[in-house]
């Protein structure tokens, strides 16, 4: 591609400069770095002081059991959390070294995507839900978007069962369908980083397989933390795992270590299976 | 491809969101100047002779509306023994007893009586009552009003008697207790508050109805004997009064059109408010 | 159907009888309505609708000023109330916090509680020299036809505008309810992409919502459509058809409201009645695609 990616074009116009942005730049495999991060619903405290690095263009996984706040925790780099009531965040949450938690909110969610545990495809044509992401950025002209569509659908490997009825309703699509759709229209604003909160819990283990594949194709345009309840799944895909348990990080390693050589005893007994 | 995170989309996200802000404390406003213009325009032509006196004909001074307070009073009245019962009882039938297509049936008919025009259940209480009895009265107006609270009991009913879970029927019955005596002893009384708050919301309704009484009760400057005469009614008065040449007649449509709204409202209020505060089995 | 004992069988007879009570009484309605408008039906037919002279001494009775009043004011009021309404609907479901949003909206349920005639009361009074004053002359100003002509106060406008303020908390409440039941997953995956709260709000929950709301519509029409005393209070009641909102006007609720007690004869009797049949028909038609729409609404689980 001859044009520069966005985001460049983006941190040279939108992003206030920070000390810290100078000093990052002799760390570019970090594509977001967490410290001290504590995280409220109310007065109860969903989070605690959360440090983790993630490397871009790799695979980080976050598992655990049931409300350990892994879900909380992706949703805070995002800052969809925001939109629930009364919620407030401490510590700090840099993108390419800048605060994100400081930046224009809509911003961040054009550069950090979001792929949700279930699908949820606009009442729209396969076009525009796809289409929906760059319209509403100001990308109309009808060429770039039609490139943009194809290239987000080849990329969710959706392309070739949906390129003869872009214009039918999303919603005909089967579930697998569905949440792929939601993927490439996650992907069509190009994010630097791309957020899947359980994105294959509602789906059969073959449609599951069909989204892990494409997994791995896309991580060398973006950067994936996915959020996972299958351990086998973080296994499969992920470079690195997170483990984490009532609102802390346990542990955060390469995959490989984290469940053949875990260092603590808490990731031990979940990752054999001891609990949860 | 470049995107743009543009001024202008902040600028129109704030618009539009401050806009619908407007829309909705313009809405709320519009109550606000009723409640406060009727206040003040009702009340300080609110005396004690308006409770108490018959009006007085046209040309003189003072007077109230005594006989259209208690012509309003007897044809709520009526309405209500009319309406009421045979909405309950049909909304016990349709919750209790009724098989599908008779279910259907009776809901459509009775959705499509709740939406006939209030004018035209006038017209309808003239042909049944007005005329075989060649002239206007309380009855007519009553059967007029009752019928308008038909739908609203039917579907009251039915709605609070559904929401009691199974279990309360099963176990009345499990203890002996015949189908009817369950409903008519422990269901109904479990709803009673839903019950009771929408027979008010339905009285309220009908209360402030003018336009069916325009010929059936028609009007009566004077106190109405009984049943079978015509009545004068609190909002008939209001539209005549409203709309006669004499100040002094206008300022007694204020006061009455206060009386009106305060009995409406209030009961308004006192429904939603037992709906809130009743037990969680009536709460919707 | 289950054995049933005793009590059980006198309680079932008396409610299936008031059920079927209730639905002779409808039967009754539609009937006497069909029967007392024949001769009226008999003389005019279908020219009824399309008439322009109402005049009860020559036995003469076309509907057309009636239909055009109740129409006009209608669709007045439904183009003011919708962004109106809509609007305030948006602002109570998506913007307010809950406890906001619950103690405004039953403020403006109380509206659809007040009576006709109070809205007249105040229409005749307030809105009338209002309009007179301070609306009327700048509209005057703009030399658009529909808004030619002297202003003398009871208009198509003045009823336009009451019937507008009697819609709205039914076009609030019901739209409130329809955007409040668009699933948070579709506000959250626009948001997700970056698009703002308003974008959101106009692109993706508005079109989830869009049946319910159209449904919201249909019901507003068929009250406004056969709204009585607070329109014959402000409309003028003169049966003339204008192109101009500033001109008085008549509706069919009206022209029966006005008539009815004193007419005589009885093909004036008949027209007024055939007059009420053709607005039954209206509503029922109307209630019965808003009813449509609103079970679409639930079909689709939005």
């Amino acid at each position: 591609m001859a044009s520069p990616h966005p985001s460049r074009v983006l941190k040279e116009t939108a992003l206030p400069k920070t000390g810290e942005q100078e000093s990052m730049q002799t760390a570019p495999s970090y594509k977001l770095v967490t410290r001290n991060l504590n995280f409220f619903y109310g007065s109860f405290q969903a989070l605690y002081d959360i440090g983790m690095n993630i490397s871009t263009h790799k695979v980080t996984a976050f598992i655990g059991p049931s409300g350990c706040g892994k879900s909380t925790y992706l949703r805070t780099m995002n800052r969809m959390n925001e939109t629930i009531r009364n919620t407030h965040v401490e510590g700090d949450l840099l993108l390419d070294g800048a605060n994100l938690l400081e930046m224009d909110v809509t911003g961040v969610r054009r550069r950090v995507g979001m792929v949700f545990q279930k699908s949820n495809p606009f009442p729209k044509s396969i076009y525009d839900n796809i289409a929906y992401g760059l319209r509403v950025n100001g990308v109309n002209k009808k060429s770039v978007v039609d490139e943009a569509v194809e290239r987000s659908l080849q990329r969710a490997a959706l392309w070739t069962e949906v390129k003869d009825k872009l214009a039918k309703p999303a919603s005909a699509l089967s579930g697998g369908q569905q949440q792929r759709l939601c993927i490439a229209r996650a992907l069509a604003v190009e994010p630097e980083v791309l957020l899947l909160d359980e994105p294959c819990s509602a789906l059969d283990p073959i449609a599951t397989l069909k989204i892990e594949e494409l997994l791995f194709q896309i991580k060398d345009i973006t950067t994936i933390v996915i959020v996972t309840h299958n351990m086998q799944q973080a296994a499969r895909v992920a470079d690195y795992t997170g483990f984490f348990f009532m609102g802390k990080l346990i542990e955060f390693d390469e995959t490989r270590k984290i469940f053949q050589n875990p260092s603590k005893k808490e990731t031990e007994d979940y990752v054999t299976g001891r609990f949860g | 491809m470049v995107m743009q995170i543009s001024r202008s989309r902040k600028i129109t996200n704030n618009v539009m969101l401050t806009l619908s802000g407007l829309c909705a404390l313009l809405v709320v406003m519009v109550l606000f100047f009723i409640l406060g213009y009727l206040l003040w325009n009702g009340a300080t032509s609110l005396n004690w002779d308006f409770f108490t006196k018959l009006p007085k004909p046209i040309g003189e001074t003072g007077g109230g509306m005594a006989n259209a307070i208690v012509g309003s009073g007897k044809i709520l009245l009526l309405a209500t023994l009319i309406g009421v019962p045979l909405g309950f009882l049909a909304g016990v039938f349709l919750a209790e007893y009724s098989g599908r297509t008779f279910a259907f049936l009776l809901r459509y008919t009775v959705d499509l009586l709740n939406g006939v025009p209030s004018i035209v259940i006038g017209i309808v209480a003239y042909a049944l009552v007005v005329k075989p009895m060649n002239g206007y009265s309380t009855l007519a107006g009553g059967v007029a009003l009752g019928i308008m609270m038909i739908p609203i009991a039917v579907r009251t009913t039915e709605e609070f008697l559904r929401a009691i879970p199974n279990s309360l029927r099963e176990g009345a019955m499990a203890l002996g207790a015949t189908k009817s005596k369950a409903i008519f002893t422990v269901v109904v009384p479990a709803a009673i508050s839903g019950l009771t708050s929408g027979m008010m919301l339905n009285l309220a309704r009908v209360a402030g109805e003018t336009a069916p009484l325009l010929f059936t009760a028609l009007g009566n400057m004077f106190w109405s004997p009984g049943w079978l005469h015509p009545s004068a009614s609190l909002p008939v008065m209001i539209y005549n009064y409203a709309t006669a040449p004499e100040d002094s007649l206008h300022a007694q449509a204020w006061a009455a059109g206060f009386v009106l709204l305060a009995l409406v409202l209030g009961i308004n209020v006192t429904a939603r408010m037992i709906i809130a505060r009743g037990p969680a089995s009536a709460r919707r | 159907m289950e054995q049933l004992k005793g009590g059980d069988e006198i309680s079932y007879l008396i409610t299936l009888a008031c059920s079927i009570v209730i639905i002779l009484i409808v039967v009754l309605l539609v009937g006497e309505l069909w029967y007392n408008s024949q001769p009226a039906i008999k003389k005019f037919g279908f020219s009824f609708l399309t008439g322009t002279t109402w005049d009860p001494n020559g036995d003469v009775f076309g509907a057309l000023p009636f239909l055009y009043g109740t129409v006009v004011t209608s669709i007045f009021a439904l183009v003011l109330s919708v962004p109106l309404g809509v609007g305030a609907a948006i602002f109570l479901a998506e913007m307010a916090a809950p406890k906001l949003s619950n103690a405004l909206t039953f403020l403006i349920e109380l509206l659809a509680a007040v009576p006709s005639v109070i809205y007249g009361l105040l229409g005749i009074f307030v809105l009338v020299p209002i309009l007179r004053k301070y609306v009327a002359p700048p509209l005057a100003m703009t030399h658009l036809p529909i808004f030619s002509g002297t202003f003398y106060g009871f208009s198509l406008l003045a009823a336009g505008l009451v019937l507008t303020i009697m819609v709205v908390p039914f076009i609030v409440s019901v739209s409130r309810e329809v955007l409040l039941a668009v699933p948070v997953e579709q506000r959250e995956a626009s948001l997700a992409v970056g698009a703002t709260k308003w974008e959101t709000t106009w692109q993706v929950v508005l079109p989830n919502a869009s049946t319910g709301i159209l449904g919201s519509i249909f019901l507003a029409l068929a009250r406004a459509l056969g709204e009585t005393m607070a329109v014959t209070m402000v409309v003028g009641n003169t049966p003339t058809i204008s192109t101009s909102l500033f001109s008085p006007g008549y509706s069919i609720a009206a022209a029966i409201a006005n008539q009815f007690a004193e007419a005589s004869g009885q093909l004036f009797i008949a027209s007024l009645i055939f007059l009420g049949l053709v607005l039954f028909g209206l509503t029922i038609v109307i209630n019965a695609v808003a009813r449509i729409l609103i079970i679409m609404t639930a079909q689709r689980g939005m």
